[in-house]
Order: structure tokens, then C-alpha cells, then sequence
């Protein structure tokens, strides 16, 4: 047992310096494609053994891993300095959507750019918890209230500018990246339970504001039957998927519900009842372990970053990424209602993961830039 | 130095609260993961179960696979009955809203009436999920055509092709055939559902109705997986269907349409039994409807106008049609009077053209204004006279007329194979006193001495009684089932079942009143004399009716052809032929006509030239 020499450990270490000069973080890549490969496996099997999507969404993993990759290459420093323009650009993209974006199936989520469809909400995502962090950076905690305040307000308007496109899920997802900034930079607990307790009495006055379709589908959340073919079809349809999957599963390929059409939307926001109903309780376990492996990577980083806007930046990104996660598996599973929010990297789709690994080139960037920035 | 020390301090401060937070969220993390978990076992262990059942529900489906229907064939296999393939266009419905989409979608290729919209969604809760329901049926070939070239743009739409009825012989079948129609839930409730779909036809009239249970056959099952569109990805288990069973009537159809077409234009019915075995070999109705009609269904107006035409072609005039039987009566109780020996055959009559009971003021009058002066039965029966029977009922009695009526069959059900059949009526004193409240007067007796006052017979109890006459007293009831022919090959054939219905002492009153009604026609003073005719090459016995209608008693021989004609009298002749070897037996009602002797030679000299093609 003489290979923990120092020359065996040094080695390690020019090993790691390798990587870390190409801005890569072997762990979280090695993790996120094995992430990614099975959400290709179950996503062949979700859309019919159909190459052609499983080969289109190799394309988009593929230019994901391209974004995390550039996005490792910027310095915290400079996300840290071009966090109040990106911003600022961010939300004028979002109030210009409003406005002049595509309309497409009534809601307007898109800039048609000609080549691509630039969605100004899922800069936001990344904008978000960018300019909290940049904002809370410098301040003492625990953060005073009138800070929380303006925080607050930053992230009201952009949420309630997505919410209005309609994009519920989207602003669900900014609201909780900017929740979260607030939450790690010392939000006192007395202050988010008395906050969450004005939120619930504001509940009624939210549901006065709702779209017609978001409440049929609270509605149909809280009674599934009381429409089985309409809306409580979805989630009627996903849990007997869930459900008839068992402790081990139908078998790869062998799912019915997703393979004969019962389950909805089963390669985008349903595909992890197709995972549970082809691979069972030990397939989604495996799922939600990696999910929680990546996070643990993500959340060592964090608390390895050396400073304020670093570790709230990553911390609040990694958090982001298994809420969206956990939501995304509850509403699949019937225990909250259905909104639209993919599973990270496994779900069809691209404007979503694109922006989802930015998100982990950041933080990789955080990780492999720290001695440069001490 | 001190500010850095401050700076460090607040620096540790801000990453040890941040440490803090960080488990913090890392246990609000791993508790939902705890629920998420919880809620899997819940789902995939303990209630996997139940929603194993539910997937396999939700893939298995049992699709009912429709029997042809058994065919109507006449008695030379001439097909009455047919199954043709129709086109029918169905949707499998999803949420109201996708499906209100589809058919405004559909209604641009293919003309879909609000009526079929409203019918659609009237059955469409009848139907199980996934499954088809039919919006528009018998599409033409050009509609399937357009709905084909289209189709892909209607996923979850289909055409269906059934086989549904056609009656080749449209409305000169209809009396006997009847025909088919959707099954309704009443129906559905009271079969047994599992031989029994919501989309099955079953008989709704005549020989349809009567023989549903032969001809319907056994439905076959399929048992196959569905995607949610309800396509069969990969069938599992098939049972075929049985067919029902062919069959094959008495009639014979050249007869049966010559004897629809003969009515023309007046409304009546002729029924024309075989005596030796009670085949009936023409049962018609007119005027009547055509019966395809009903298959491909009529719209309400239509209905309506067929339900309140004034010649009501939906009646059935063969068979419960109840017409006063009037003088055709006279030869069966001429029979029940020599064989009781009320009267001798020598025995006479004066007929000053009236009859009057004992202390009343009423005159019976004879149709022959001055009478037909003396009278003996044989000469009675020729001419028919009256007042000779007037006399003869007050003699004999109503009780003795009564039972021998009966006893050829007016009065009772002759139990034909058809279901809808009335049984006439022969009154009696307890029958008026039920049906009438009132007591029996002697003047009922003398009414019903010429078939008159309240006795109602239809076309075919008619005919089944001159059959009876025919044979001599033998019945032969009659029947329209020839044969029964299962889809393995089994034949069952119809035995003629025989039954003494008319028992007499005296065997020659059988040839004494036959040979009075051959003279019906033979004789110059005969009823039929003028109308049927001489030169027959064939001998028939026969006897003239006229039943007089109830709001005009007066001149009831009378058929003057200038008043006007639902006033007039309506017309009964009944025949057999020929007389020593009765081949075939006739019932003919004309109604407010006179036409029902010269109908009857038209038929019998079509069946003597045509006998060996239609025996």
C-alpha cells in the first residue's frame, strides 16, 4: 500500500490541475453524462424506440455540454461584474416578449431570432440568482429588511413578467433560484415562515389572477376524477403508469402506457413515469440518487468557494436544479399539481437544458477558477 | 488591522452561516426526497396491484365481433333477406372539447346533420371507453372515398363497415318480413346482454321480430390490445362469431308480388294458404311501405307521414287487420245448421227481401230490395241470400253459431309465426257484457247470422277457415317457416302439425255446402258468377262477402261505385280450388272496393299455369 507516496499523490494532483485548467470538473461531468445516457435510454423508450428524437436530443446534450463547457471558461469575477447588465438585459428581453413575442398556441414565450428561438425567461433563470448573489455579496448579514425588500422586489417583477406569458412552471423555477439566494445568504427563518404565511393568505387573491387552465388543473389536482378524460387524465394516466410498475418494473421498452399513448406528454414533462414504469421503484430510487449525488458534488463546490457572490451564485444554482428535479417527480407521482417543469436532462426539450448546464458551467467555473480569484 | 480583523470576522460569519443554510436546504431536500419515496412504495408496492388492473384495463379490450345475420330465403331459395356491407362512420371519442373539434372538422368533407350530432351524443355515454361511436351511418362511396383521402388528418376516426339489412323485394315483403332497427335500451335491458351490442340490429316487425332469436347468431369476441386511440396493436384471443340460421319461408315470391301487385290501388289484403299443409304461400298487405327504409333510417317527418298517411301502410291488414266478415261466414253455418239438423237442405223460405223477429218493428233487410222469393239453403248460399240466414240464426241460436265459428278458427289466434297478430271477434253475450256493458239482444243473434253487427275476422283467420273448410274439417295451421338451416349444415324441416278442428255427424254436409259454393261461381244466379267467371279449367268452391261499414246499413250489397269511396262497403271473397283436391286456399279483403273477386281469378290462374314452378 505504498501508492499514497508522495510522487503517486503529486501525480494525482497535476492529474487534477489537468482538468482544472481545461475548466472541467471530472465528477460532475462524469455524473451529468450518466445522468444524461439514461435519460436517453428511457427517452428511447418513451417515444416509441424513434431514433430520430433520441438522436435530435443527443444533438442538444451534446451542445449543452458545449454551453457548460464555455460557460466553465468565464471567471466568476466577470459573472460577478456583467451580473447587473445581464440582468437589466434580461428583463427588458422579458418585458419585450410581453409585447412583440411569438404567439404561438396563446401564450408568448419566444423571440423568433430567425435561426433561434430566444426565450427570455430562461435567461432569467440564470440572471437571477446572479444579480441576488452580486446584491447580497457585499452586505453583513443577517441581511436587513429593507435589503430583503428590494430583493423582493427583484424577484417579483420578473416572476410575475413570466407568470404573464403564461409560463407558470418557468416562474416557479426563478421565483425558487432567487428564493434560495435569499434563503443561503441568512434570510431569517422567523422572516420566510411569516413571509410563507402571508403568501397562503394571499392564496385566494392568486387564484384570482390565474389563467383558466391553471386552475382546472389545481381543481383537477386536488379530485383527478372529477374530469378522467380531460384534464385529470394526466395524472390519472401517470400514476397507473407509476403505479403498474412495481417494485422492479415492466422492463425496458416494455412500458404500455407510455408505449400505446395513455400517458401524456410522456417524453417531456411525464417522462419519469415512463422511467418508473419500465424500471420500477429501484429504477426512480437510482434516479433520484444521482439527482442527489450531482447536488452533493454542487453543494461541496459551493461551500468550497471562497467568496460571498461564488458560493451563494452556486449554492442557489444546485438548489434550483434539484427543486425543479423533486417538483417535476411530485407532480408526475400525484402529490402536487401539474405544472410545466421538466426533469433536468431527461425530458425532451432544449431551451431548458441549454440553460440548465450554463447553470453547471457556472458553478464548475466557480470550482476551477478559485485559486485564480482567491 | 483591525478592519481586516472585522473584515475576516464578518467574512467567517457570512460562509459559516452559509454552511448553515446550506444543511439546512440539504435536509429540506432530503425530507421531500423521503416523501417522494414514501409515496413510490405507496404507489409501486402496496397499491401496485391496483394499478397493474387498471394498465391492463386500460390496453385489454374485448371487442365484440357481430354475427351475420341469418337470411330469409322463399320456398325456392329466392333470398328475401340480405346482409350488404354499409359504411359507417365513427369516432372514438376523447375530452368533449377534442371531439365537439372533430366533427366541425368533419362536417367540412362530409355533410354530418345536427340531427346525427344530436343522435351521436345521445348513444355516446351507451358506449365503453376507447371504443367507436358511430356519428353518421351508410356513408355513399364517394363520402368514404373523401373521408379515406383525408383520414390523416383524423387520428382516433374510423370507418366501420357493418353489414346491415336489405329486403330485395322491398315493399311486397314487408307484411311477412318486417324488418330491423337499432336496438334500443329497453331492449338491450331485457335481452341477454352479452348476445346483444349496443350498435346490434334486431328484428323490430314481422318475421324479424318473431324469429330474432334463430336468425341473430352468436357473437365472437376478440380479445386485443388498444392504444389510447383505441387502435387493436395485437390481437390475443378471437372466438368467431356464429351466424344465425337461414331460413326459408312458404311463400313463394312471384305469388306474393303478383298478389301486391293485383291490390293496386286499393287497400286490402289477400292471404293464400296451401290446405294440405298450411304453408302460407303469399301474405299481403297494401298498400304497404318498403322496409329498407327503416334500415337506413327515416327521419321523423318521414315517419310521421307513413304513421299518419290516411291508408295507414304501416297496419298490417293480413294479420290484424279486423274486418267484419259479412257473408263469407254463411257457409260454416250452413254446416253447423244441416248437421245439427236445424234445417233440411229441402227445406224453403220465403224471402219478401225483409226479416222481422216476432213482436218487434225492425226489418233485416236483404240486400235484393223484393228478395229472392223461395229460398232453400242451397240457393241461399249461391245467391247469398239474407233473410234465409236471418231465419237460420234465430233458429239455430247464437251458442250453436258461436261454436262453430270457433271451431274454424274466427275468434281465436290462428298462432301464425309472426308476432303481431289479433285475434277478431266472435261475440257472445258474456263478451259484450265485458267489452260493451250491455245486455245481448236477440237482434245481435240475427246480425250475426250474416256476419255483421260486432264480429270482426282478419284476412288470414279467413283464409285459415276456408282452408279448414277444404279439408274437411282438418286444420292445417298456418305456418311460414318452411325450413331452418344452421350455419353447420343441420336442415330442420317444419312438420305440418294436424289438428280435427271441425268434428260433424253427417259427413255430407261437407260436399252438400261445397258444391252450394262451387256454384258461387259455376252457377249463373252465383255471387261470383259475373266477376270470377267461366272457363277456369279448374274447379273452385267460393263465397262473396260485403261487409257492410257501420254508419251505413242500408243497401249493404250495394257497392255503388259513385258515392263516395271510404263510404263504400268493403269487399271479402274466399275460395279454394280445386274442390276435390284443395291445393290452395284464399282470404281477400278489398276495402271500400269490389274488386276482390276479379283479384282472385288473377291469382288462381296464375297458380294453375304456374303450379308446377311453385309446389
Amino acid at each position: 500500500m505504498n501508492n499514497y507516496s508522495y510522487e503517486s499523490r503529486l501525480h494525482r494532483q497535476q492529474w487534477l490541475f489537468r482538468w482544472r485548467s481545461w475548466h472541467i470538473d471530472p465528477p460532475l461531468m462524469i455524473l451529468l453524462l450518466f445522468l444524461g445516457g439514461i435519460g436517453l435510454l428511457i427517452l428511447y423508450s418513451a417515444s416509441n424506440e424513434n431514433t430520430g428524437i433520441v438522436l435530435k436530443q443527443s444533438m442538444r446534450l451534446f451542445i449543452s455540454f458545449v454551453v457548460m463547457f464555455a460557460f466553465s471558461q468565464i471567471s466568476p469575477k466577470r459573472y460577478y461584474h456583467f451580473a447587473p447588465w445581464f440582468f437589466v438585459t434580461s428583463l427588458f428581453f422579458l418585458v419585450g416578449v410581453l409585447l412583440m413575442g411569438k404567439m404561438s398556441g396563446g401564450v408568448r414565450r419566444w423571440f423568433d431570432l430567425g435561426i433561434i428561438n430566444v426565450q427570455p425567461s430562461e435567461l432569467m433563470k440564470l440572471a437571477m440568482p446572479m444579480i441576488l448573489a452580486y446584491f447580497f455579496s457585499d452586505k453583513s448579514v443577517p441581511p436587513r429588511i429593507t435589503q430583503l425588500l428590494l430583493a423582493g422586489m427583484l424577484i417579483i417583477i420578473p416572476v410575475f413578467l413570466t407568470a404573464k406569458e403564461p409560463d407558470l412552471g418557468t416562474a416557479i423555477v426563478i421565483a425558487t433560484s432567487g428564493f434560495f439566494v435569499l434563503l443561503l445568504a441568512g434570510l431569517s427563518w422567523r422572516l420566510l415562515f411569516g413571509g410563507l404565511m402571508v403568501m397562503a393568505s394571499f392564496t385566494p387573491i392568486l387564484w384570482h389572477f390565474m389563467h383558466h387552465y391553471q386552475r382546472e388543473r389545481i381543481l383537477t389536482f386536488l379530485n383527478p376524477e372529477r374530469d378522467p378524460l380531460g384534464a385529470g387524465y394526466h395524472i390519472i394516466q401517470s400514476k397507473i403508469a407509476v403505479g403498474s410498475g412495481g417494485f422492479l418494473g415492466k422492463g425496458w421498452l416494455q412500458g404500455t402506457q407510455s408505449h400505446f399513448q395513455f400517458l401524456p406528454a410522456h417524453t417531456t414533462d411525464f417522462i419519469f413515469a415512463v422511467g418508473s414504469e419500465e424500471l420500477g421503484l429501484v429504477g426512480c430510487c437510482i434516479i433520484i440518487l444521482l439527482l442527489l449525488v450531482i447536488l452533493g458534488r454542487c453543494l461541496y463546490i459551493s461551500l468550497n468557494a471562497k467568496d460571498a457572490f461564488s458560493y451563494l451564485l452556486a449554492g442557489s444554482l444546485s438548489l434550483t436544479f434539484i427543486f425543479s428535479a423533486l417538483i417535476n417527480i411530485c407532480m408526475v407521482i400525484g402529490i402536487l399539481p401539474v405544472v410545466g417543469i421538466p426533469l433536468p436532462l431527461i425530458s425532451y426539450g432544449g431551451s431548458s437544458m441549454i440553460t440548465l448546464m450554463a447553470s453547471f458551467g457556472i458553478i464548475v467555473s466557480i470550482q476551477t477558477h478559485q485559486k485564480l480569484w482567491p | 488591522m483591525r478592519n481586516k480583523n472585522v473584515a475576516i470576522h464578518e467574512h467567517h460569519k457570512k460562509l459559516s452561516l452559509f454552511r448553515n443554510r446550506c444543511f439546512a436546504a440539504l435536509g429540506i431536500v432530503l425530507f421531500l426526497v423521503a416523501i417522494i419515496i414514501a409515496r413510490l412504495i405507496f404507489l409501486q408496492i402496496k397499491q401496485h396491484q391496483f394499478y397493474s388492473t387498471l394498465s391492463q384495463q386500460n390496453i385489454l379490450n374485448t371487442v365484440p365481433s357481430r354475427p351475420n345475420r341469418g337470411l330469409i330465403y322463399d320456398r325456392h331459395g329466392v333470398i328475401l333477406a340480405k346482409n350488404v356491407p354499409a359504411y359507417n362512420l365513427a369516432i372514438i371519442p376523447e375530452s368533449g372539447k377534442a371531439t365537439k373539434e372533430k366533427i366541425a372538422q368533419l362536417k367540412k368533407i362530409i355533410p354530418i346533420s345536427q340531427n346525427e350530432i344530436n343522435q351521436f351524443y345521445h348513444i355516446l355515454n351507451q358506449y365503453r371507453p376507447y371504443q367507436p361511436v358511430p356519428i353518421k351511418f351508410k356513408l355513399s362511396e364517394e363520402e368514404a372515398a373523401t373521408f379515406y383521402v383525408n383520414r390523416y388528418r383524423f387520428p382516433g376516426v374510423i370507418i366501420q363497415i357493418r353489414m346491415t339489412r336489405y329486403y330485395p323485394l322491398g315493399e311486397s315483403t314487408s307484411a311477412i318480413l318486417g324488418y330491423v332497427g337499432r336496438i334500443n335500451a329497453q331492449e338491450l335491458k331485457m335481452l341477454n346482454s352479452k348476445q346483444y351490442d349496443i350498435a346490434d340490429d334486431i328484428g323490430k316487425m314481422g318475421l324479424e321480430k318473431y324469429y330474432e332469436s334463430l336468425l341473430h347468431g352468436k357473437p365472437g369476441a376478440e380479445e386485443a390490445e388498444i392504444d389510447a386511440s383505441g387502435r387493436a396493436i395485437r390481437v390475443l384471443k378471437e372466438t368467431a362469431p356464429r351466424p344465425g340460421a337461414n331460413i326459408y319461408l312458404t311463400i313463394d315470391n312471384k305469388l306474393q308480388q303478383l298478389a301486391e301487385s293485383t291490390l293496386g290501388d286499393e287497400s286490402g289484403a289477400i292471404v293464400i294458404i296451401q290446405p294440405k299443409t298450411g304453408a302460407v304461400l303469399s301474405l299481403v298487405s297494401h298498400p304497404s311501405y318498403d322496409p329498407n327504409s327503416f334500415i337506413t333510417g327515416l327521419s321523423t317527418q318521414e315517419y310521421q307521414k307513413l304513421l299518419n298517411s290516411p291508408l295507414h301502410p304501416l297496419y298490417n291488414r293480413a294479420i290484424r287487420g279486423q274486418f267484419a266478415p259479412g257473408s263469407t261466414i254463411k257457409p260454416f253455418l250452413a254446416i253447423a245448421a244441416l248437421d245439427d239438423g236445424i234445417i233440411s237442405p229441402a227445406a224453403r223460405i220465403y224471402d219478401p227481401g225483409w226479416f222481422q223477429l216476432p213482436n218487434t218493428a225492425h226489418l233485416y233487410r236483404d240486400y235484393v230490395r223484393y228478395g229472392h222469393g223461395w229460398t232453400n239453403i242451397e240457393k241461399a248460399l249461391i245467391v247469398s241470400c239474407d233473410t234465409f240466414f236471418y231465419h237460420l240464426a234465430e233458429k239455430q241460436g247464437n251458442e250453436r253459431m258461436v261454436k262453430m265459428l270457433t271451431a274454424f278458427g274466427l275468434g281465436n289466434l290462428t298462432h301464425i309465426d309472426m308476432p303481431e297478430e289479433l285475434s277478431g271477434i266472435i261475440p257472445t253475450p258474456d263478451w259484450k257484457r265485458g267489452a260493451k256493458g250491455q245486455a245481448w239482444y236477440s237482434g245481435d243473434t240475427i246480425e250475426s247470422g250474416i256476419g255483421q253487427g260486432f264480429m270482426l275476422a282478419t284476412p288470414l283467420q279467413l283464409a285459415q277457415a276456408t282452408a279448414i273448410l277444404a279439408n274437411r274439417g282438418l286444420n292445417y295451421p298456418p305456418t311460414l317457416l318452411l325450413k331452418t338451416v344452421f350455419p353447420d349444415g343441420h336442415v330442420i324441416q317444419k312438420k305440418p302439425n294436424v289438428q280435427v278442428a271441425v268434428k260433424v255427424k253427417h259427413p255430407w254436409v261437407w260436399d252438400f255446402v261445397i258444391q252450394a259454393m262451387q256454384k258461387v261461381i259455376d252457377d249463373a244466379q252465383g255471387t261470383a258468377h259475373y266477376y270470377f267467371g267461366s272457363h277456369l279449367g279448374y274447379t273452385v268452391a267460393a263465397k262473396t262477402g260485403t261487409a257492410q261499414l257501420y254508419h251505413h246499413q242500408k243497401n249493404e250489397e250495394s257497392l255503388d261505385p259513385n258515392s263516395p269511396k271510404q263510404l263504400r262497403n268493403n269487399h271479402l271473397f274466399i275460395a279454394f280450388a280445386p274442390v276435390d283436391h284443395p291445393e290452395i286456399a284464399i282470404a281477400i279483403v278489398v276495402e271500400h272496393s269490389a274488386m276482390a273477386d276479379r283479384m282472385a281469378r288473377k291469382l288462381f290462374d296464375y297458380y294453375f299455369k304456374n303450379k308446377n314452378t311453385i309446389i
